[in-house]
């Protein structure tokens, strides 16, 4: 019954205001905010109100989006200060209203509720988020590729929890040392280089461990935890943290037991 | 490859330091801070504290428990300088507060040789 | 229009309140438990002195009892142990995420790994009890 959205919006059930964050860098300053009535349905999400917005009200109104499912990783904002999958929190949810919708915190603003996430992508790669061999096992005589890793479920279940990150980034949101030192490598870059140690059929995990090693590596993190408790997908970044600080300082324990050559 | 570093033995003794707050310090300070000094329970004697106090184990003991307290206490506070206060004179923050710990670690071992 | 196409995106860089931590309760909580380094600072202070007395004389152990009655002594000391609490009770709740306990391959649930904590804290009291009170 829902049907167009557009129609007399206090009819259904009501409306809820929403007080989005604008900001247009050609003609702006600073970001203010505009206030929007959107249709109260039981079934709508915040997304969905401001999809309602850009269709029937204001046109100039940005802010990113694609699978509506939580799946993409592409709408995160802060609503009413909490780091949300926009097309996850529901309007309902936060009724009377009003809804303050921000743009991702920690981030520079580009426009609206777009954020600039070029550090999040910069850091990524940093970590090695790929499986790293000093074999070729699986090169055949001709240098091709032939055959594939095996993995039972046990060593699947060893990591799985850390990849099922969608660099949504509500942890780099949610994370105070990250909004105040930009160097850390955050929550989910961290997560992510776990995934890959954790993956019985990667080597990798002395390379990465040079990366994070470093000052602005792991060492920053002073488990605030926020992270963890903001993740759609459970991932536990906070975890991940500690559990490489742990890994790091039985790594220098050995090298000051065994100053020079193996292990 | 990988040399020797600083953080990590310093993450170490505040991790260290953390478990004997939480698993030692409580009762320490239900006994010195309330139930002798209050009464709750009567004060042991001075003979058999000493004794206590006096043994080669205990000072070894507590030797290795306060240096990590400290180091525990420094660390810490030194990040919450930085995130709390969003102080940027981080060098002299931290060079500050591990100093301290450091002047702690020397009162301590002296108050305890006064003690042996 | 046919001008450089390179775009120049202004961005706007919002900053960081010095009173974040005060606008969401997680971050309170965490704040306070970092302060509550300060307060292992005054017990381990606290106990150099205890030590110190009984090192010297039966009198001096005497006058550490009647300082630490002292009314001001008992207000920090309770502040203190608050925040020690606090301390305690945060330190185990966090130890299951920063340590993958196995048992038998198998990840021992967090409930247990926080148990075991107080059940630690609680053998170790006793036995400090009883080396101290015997
Ligand atoms: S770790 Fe969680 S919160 Fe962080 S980017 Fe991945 S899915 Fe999002
Ligand atoms: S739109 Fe894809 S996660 Fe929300």
């Amino acid at each position: 019954m829902p049907s167009n959205p557009g129609s007399n919006p206090g009819s259904n059930s009501g409306s809820i205001r929403l007080q989005v964050t604008r900001y247009r860098p050609e003609s702006d300053s600073e970001p203010r905010f505009q206030e929007y009535d959107v249709p109260l349905r039981k079934e709508w999400t915040v997304l969905d109100g401001l999809n309602h917005v850009k269709n029937e009200v204001d046109t100039t109104l940005s802010f990113r989006w694609s699978c509506r499912m939580g799946i993409c990783g592409s709408c995160g904002m802060n609503v009413n200060g909490d780091p949300k999958l926009t097309c996850a929190a529901f309007l309902d949810d936060y009724a009377p209203g009003p809804i303050r919708v921000e743009p991702l915190a920690n981030f520079p603003v580009v426009r609206d509720l777009v954020v600039d996430i070029n550090d999040f992508m910069e850091k990524l790669p940093r970590v090695k988020p790929w499986i790293i061999r000093d074999d070729d096992a699986l090169l055949d005589g001709d240098g091709e590729i032939d055959g594939e890793y095996l993995q039972t479920p046990e060593e699947l279940d060893a990591y799985k929890q850390f990849s099922m990150c969608i660099n949504c980034m509500l942890c780099y949101a949610a994370c105070p040392v990250y909004g105040l030192d930009p160097e850390f490598m955050g929550p989910a870059a961290i997560a992510l280089a776990e995934r890959y140690d954790l993956d019985s059929r990667d080597h990798g995990a002395r390379e990465r461990l040079d990366v994070l090693i470093e000052h602005e590596g792991v060492w920053g993190c002073t488990f605030v935890g926020e992270c963890t408790r903001v993740c759609p997908n459970h991932v536990d970044p906070a975890g991940a943290i500690q559990r490489y600080k742990v890994k790091a300082a039985k790594e220098n324990v050995m090298a000051f037991l065994l100053p020079r050559g193996a292990r | 490859m990988s040399r020797p570093r600083v953080e990590p033995l310093v993450w170490l003794m505040f991790s260290g330091g953390g478990v004997m707050a939480a698993v030692f310090l409580p009762v320490l300070v239900f006994m010195f801070a309330f139930a002798f000094p209050l009464e709750w329970i009567s004060p042991p004697d001075h003979d058999h504290l000493s004794a206590v106090v006096g043994h080669p184990l205990t000072l070894l003991f507590l030797l290795g428990m306060f240096v990590v307290l400290l180091v525990h206490s420094a660390h810490r506070f030194r990040y919450t300088l930085y995130d709390g206060l969003q102080i940027k004179a981080k060098r002299t923050v931290a060079v500050l507060c591990y100093g301290t710990a450091a002047v702690g670690a020397i009162t301590t071992v002296v108050v305890l040789l006064s003690a042996a | 229009m046919s001008t450089p196409r390179a775009t120049e995106v202004r961005v706007y860089n919002r900053p960081m309140s010095t009173w974040w931590w005060t606008r969401r309760r997680t971050y309170f909580v965490f704040v306070m438990r970092e302060l509550s380094s300060i307060f292992v600072a005054w017990f381990v202070g606290f106990l150099l002195a205890f030590v110190y007395s009984v090192g010297r004389s039966e009198a001096a152990y005497q006058d550490f009892l009647d300082w630490a009655a002292t009314p001001w002594v008992v207000v920090i000391n309770v502040i203190a142990a608050a925040f020690l609490a606090l301390h305690v009770v945060t330190w185990f709740s966090l130890t299951p995420q920063a340590m993958d306990v196995r048992i038998g391959g198998q990840k021992a649930p967090a409930a247990a790994i926080i148990a075991s904590q107080y059940v630690g804290l609680a053998v170790v009291s006793a036995f400090v009890l009883w080396l101290v009170t015997r």
